[in-house]
């Protein structure tokens, strides 16, 4: 667990970690962007220096790259964690949401939101990434209930569902359907491939 | 892992089976050749200096030593055996398990078996080619072997005179060669470079699908070995390499006490200006190279990773039976 000291000026302080203590999913400072190891390799001649190679993903821009460090550097943590946050609205330049339990609430930029703004209905559960208490990541739920508001309705009596056709659904998301849905009825996708996985069941 | 599994091996049956025929095929190896086998402490009240090794520290109490006596793990039992060779031991070998505190990873684990051997009369040379017939007979096929000084190495791979660049041309090859973060590391010295080059952009394509010898190494990198002194210095030192990976370390052995002592105080200077623990430096291998230890080369051989070549296992973890984690 990462903590927070707090300096005489009563601002959080940020603990440092040496490489011993790098290891996937460890949150670090790098050239002014939050960053998260995600793999760590020790190399070292038999008698030389030592180096830790690290492959680290920079969470603002979510680019993978890699840096060598010298064995026993230390680098600043960054303050980054990870939570359920309820999805409100959006007023076309920033989107809004709100922590369950405390009520606060956070806007997100186009940047954090990027492209799980097309999987996001109002009231859904998304993950909240935050930097400093500000959002750099959304993630949409892993499956998500919305209902298609476009497609092609005059393909009946196919319901093989081989081939398939688009379908608009109401957050503007286009995902490829069987032949057999049909406009107004509400569907299960799965976000992380974008895929349609079944009519959504009534409840 | 999870504590649960956590009392289970990390190597497969099968690769333990594979050690123990290894380790017995090795003795075969030197019993044919007449090369004896010795065992030396693994305990000594003295250290390496060597500042790239951290050695364990352990302490004795009881007889001999009622307020206790510190002890260090041996990094490799290279002081011990040259004791045994200045005695008159002839050509000797030891498999045992050596111990490097801070080292850790799919290459490395803090306690790992060394097989390491002095042949008095053969130079470094010929010590290279015994490597190979004790690896091409372990494997059971020959490899492509290959031969190649520090110098041609890193003039082939980098355009870099090795022993002549200074830091900033090493730095700036680092950065033109695109290691990532280079430009805002803080190296020691020269040889911090060289290494930083030679890990990054050199090692992982030596050895490949053969044996890769790598020899006269920058003075600087002596560490144990003779410095035959020509125009540009080079230290009679060889490195093996197999599929990227640095197998084995020999050198013509230094005999001079008086140098060996003079690199001692170095070393030792060199660790308090990087704050490391002070070690003792061995005064019994000073006494004994003092007495006279035979010209010879020797060399050590990780097992482990030799074991990793020859299964075709890729992390170290995965050859010895319960790593850092679950010993």
């Amino acid at each position: 667990m990462m903590c927070a000291a707090i300096d005489r000026l009563g601002e959080d302080v940020m603990a440092s970690y040496s490489t011993n203590e790098f290891k996937g999913g460890l949150k670090i400072m790098l050239d002014g962007d939050p960053c998260s190891i995600i793999e760590n390799e020790f190399v070292k001649p038999g008698k030389g220096q030592a180096f830790n190679r690290v492959k680290i993903r920079n969470l603002k821009t979510g680019r993978v790259l890699e840096k060598t460090f010298k064995s026993g550097e230390s680098v600043e943590g960054a303050d980054v964690h990870e939570t359920e946050m309820q999805y409100l609205y959006t007023d076309g330049e920033f989107w809004h949401f709100m922590d369950p339990q405390s009520y606060e609430q956070v806007s997100a930029d186009q940047a954090a939101v990027a492209e799980s703004a097309k999987w996001m209905k109002e009231q859904d559960m998304c993950l909240v990434t935050l930097w400093n208490g500000a959002p750099i990541i959304v993630e949409p739920p892993k499956f998500v209930i919305l209902n298609v508001s476009d497609t092609d309705p005059g393909l009946k009596g196919d319901t093989s569902g081989s081939g398939g056709k688009p379908a608009t659904l109401e957050t503007g998301a286009v995902v490829r359907v069987p032949l057999f849905v049909q406009i107004g009825e509400a569907i299960k996708v799965d976000t992380r491939s974008g895929e349609y996985v079944s009519r959504a069941k009534e409840d | 892992m999870t504590a649960t599994d956590e009392w289970q091996p990390s190597a497969a049956v099968e690769t333990i089976r594979a050690r123990a025929e290894m380790l017995a095929r090795i003795r075969q190896f030197f019993n044919r050749i007449g090369v004896l086998e010795v065992e030396t402490p693994i305990c000594s009240r003295y250290a390496t200096t060597d500042p790239a090794l951290e050695s364990f520290s352990v302490r004795y109490t009881g007889p001999g030593a009622a307020r206790g006596r510190d002890l260090y793990l041996h990094t490799s039992p290279e002081f011990a055996m040259k004791r045994l060779l200045a005695a008159g031991s002839g050509p000797i070998y030891q498999i045992c398990k050596v111990f490097r505190n801070g080292e850790y990873g799919s290459r490395h684990n803090p306690e790992f078996s060394l097989l390491e051997w002095y042949r008095p009369g053969l130079d470094y040379h010929q010590l290279m080619d015994e490597v190979a017939q004790l690896i091409n007979g372990l494997s059971g096929h020959p490899h492509t072997l290959e031969k190649v000084s520090y110098a041609a190495l890193l003039a082939q791979h980098l355009d870099l005179d090795p022993h002549s660049a200074d830091t900033a041309r090493l730095r700036q090859c680092a950065i033109t060669r695109g290691i990532p973060g280079a430009e805002r590391l803080a190296l020691e010295n020269r040889d911090g470079w060289l290494d930083l080059l030679m890990s990054h952009l050199i090692e992982p394509r030596l050895g490949q699908g053969g044996m890769t010898f790598v020899y006269d190494y920058p003075a600087s990198q002596a560490a144990l070995a003779r410095i035959r002194k020509e125009s540009t210095p080079v230290a009679e030192r060889f490195e093996l390499y197999m599929e990227g990976i640095e197998i084995a370390n020999g050198f013509q052995e230094l005999t001079s006490a008086e140098e060996q002592r003079r690199r001692f105080k170095d070393d030792s200077h060199r660790r308090r200006e990087s704050h490391q623990t002070a070690v003792p430096m061995d005064q019994n291998l000073l006494a004994a190279l003092a007495a006279g230890l035979p010209d010879c080369s020797g060399v050590a051989l990780g097992l482990d990773r030799l074991l990793l070549v020859l299964t075709g296992v890729a992390d170290i973890r995965r050859v010895v039976t319960f790593d850092l984690n679950r010993a």
